[in-house]
């Protein structure tokens, strides 16, 4: 299997593509999100899977975003994600609001091939009024009434995420971050960065394979050692929490943002191991 | 706050634990979010007191959960009616039962903007029991009307929904939520505290007896099991709370 830097990855995402990303803590590709910064990616729509935070705000701030669909956008126990919040205000992007089920059920129907999914729950929010491409039936099994909503599928253009490691044959290990396999399974192309390549093949080890996706899900990979940084990796690496409040501190103006995103974004291991 | 001119004797933390662990009585199953640690300890104080019969999932826990399905088993065991309690709070809560936890102003261009609305469009309406906690109780926080529900108190007859709020516990006082009526119940007032005040700092309407009894203060005997076995526990999942409350620090591993 041949590999990919950051940037080749970050330039097979054509502007306006529509991104499928994990929740914070379960593996985020934020190196190739600098990345796809970088190389002025211009109109995506994001679908997190089904919250986001860090990953949504720096691209929102650095003028990528067109839509986010989403759960729920946060910095956890860092508050507000404050670039998130500024577009909203400005009516500078399109949110798309949902619950967390609703999300990963409609990729579900996506990796099923299947038109929609139905979910209980959502009649009467005004999560439903909002949402124009969701549709309410009776429930065609009982007997008489039980209305229920139906969700379009989601097919994402892309998958992105970052990983543990993959192996020699493209095959990528993501542990317990279930969801993962189920965006890479209904997204027409996934891009992953991994911490490493092992030599060795997972679909051969019984006890790892079922966590692992199948090489041809996988369109590309790049090796990214703290690829995740400064959001955690699950078994790997914590939040870097100090980095996550020199972001909030940063995120609250809009120049603060652009000196924040000016600077070098590099885990502090690696930039000690650099420059030794 | 609680800072009566007499020592109670118990935090208002341990107070509030101690309230919204009575309503958790009987539960075999409590899930908990992350950042809620009063409930949570409240889940881990049910559990100690009938560790038999009661289970606990702190969300995102290492040690508190038992999942290994990604982001939607929860939601997938909640739906299937394998979760009995649940915690949800809102930016906004009003006297219906609706939670708000998207913004304030009109929708989508909002003057304040939350994170969203999580898991609580389903949560709300297939948990049987749903307790709704606030630790800010203000005209703020509770309004005659949310500007945008995430998730309705109640839904119409013929709409498919076994769970709801069950109680509405805030730093002032406790309510019940009467289902019938689709309107909170004044239970209780929290020692400290004055039913001028619970009028003065609630923006909606309830319902109230004629004469309103002081929360019950913590069981002694809860208090020490707080106190002893259960500080460590809660510090695994809550550090910074557990740290503030009890000055203990997470059990090594």
């Amino acid at each position: 299997m041949s590999t990919t830097d950051l940037d080749a990855l970050a330039a097979r995402i054509p502007d306006g593509s529509r991104v499928a990303i994990p929740t914070s803590r379960h593996g985020v590709a934020m190196q190739a999100t600098h990345a796809l910064i970088n190389r002025r990616v211009r109109d995506l729509h994001l679908v997190a899977v089904p919250t986001a935070g860090l990953q949504v705000d720096l691209l929102i701030g650095a003028g990528c975003v067109k839509t986010v669909e989403s759960a729920g956008i946060t910095l956890d126990e860092h508050g507000q994600a404050p670039r998130f919040v500024a577009a909203v205000k400005a009516g500078t992007i399109n949110v798309l609001d949902t619950t967390c089920p609703a999300l990963i059920s409609a990729i579900q129907a996506g990796e099923k091939g299947i038109p929609f999914m139905p979910m209980r729950g959502l009649l009467g929010s005004d999560l439903l009024t909002h949402r124009r491409d969701y549709r309410v039936i009776d429930n065609p099994m009982a007997s008489s009434g039980d209305p229920i909503v139906l969700l379009p599928a989601i097919v994402p253009d892309f998958a992105l995420f970052h990983a543990p490691l993959a192996d020699c044959h493209g095959n990528v290990w993501i542990g317990k971050a279930r969801e993962l396999m189920t965006m890479a399974h209904a997204a027409r192309q996934t891009l992953v960065s991994v911490e490493e390549i092992i030599d060795t093949n997972l679909l051969h080890d019984e006890l790892r394979s079922p966590a692992t996706i199948p090489a041809p899900y996988i369109s590309a990979v790049s090796v990214c050692e703290q690829g995740a940084w400064p959001l955690p990796l699950p078994d790997r690496y914590a939040a870097d929490n100090d980095e996550l409040c020199r972001y909030v501190l940063a995120g609250k103006t809009d120049s603060g943002f652009i000196d924040y995103l000016n600077k070098q974004h590099k885990p502090p291991s690696l930039s000690i191991a650099a420059t030794a | 706050m609680t800072t009566a001119t007499n020592q109670p004797g118990f935090s208002r933390e341990e107070l509030l634990i101690c309230v919204i662990a009575r309503l958790l009585q009987g539960v075999d199953h409590i899930a908990v979010g992350v950042s809620s640690p009063i409930p949570g300890s409240a889940a881990l104080l049910a559990r100690a007191i009938a560790p038999s019969t009661t289970r606990v999932t702190v969300l995102n826990s290492r040690d508190l959960q038992d999942l290994n399905d990604g982001v939607s088993e929860l939601f997938d065991q909640a739906a299937q009616g394998r979760i009995g309690a649940f915690f949800l709070s809102g930016g906004q809560i009003d006297g219906s039962g609706n939670i708000n936890l998207v913004g304030i102003g009109e929708y989508p261009k909002m003057t304040v903007r939350w994170s969203g609305s999580f898991g609580s469009a389903l949560l709300y309406y297939l948990v049987p029991r749903v307790i709704l906690f606030r630790d800010e109780h203000t005209r703020r926080t509770m309004v005659d009307k949310v500007d945008f529900i995430s998730a309705p108190g109640r839904s119409d007859s013929g709409i498919y929904r076994p769970g709801g709020p069950r109680a509405l516990v805030t730093n002032l006082c406790a309510f019940r939520y009467d289902k019938q009526r689709g309107r909170f119940h004044l239970e209780s007032i929290h020692p400290g505290h004055t039913l001028e005040e619970v009028l003065d700092q609630t923006g909606f309407e309830f319902d109230k007896p004629d004469t309103i009894p002081v929360t019950t203060a913590p069981e002694p005997e809860r208090l020490t099991l707080l106190r002893t076995q259960l500080a460590a526990l809660i510090a695994d999942p809550y550090p910074a709370f557990a740290e503030r409350v009890w000055k203990i620090t997470a059990l090594a591993r």
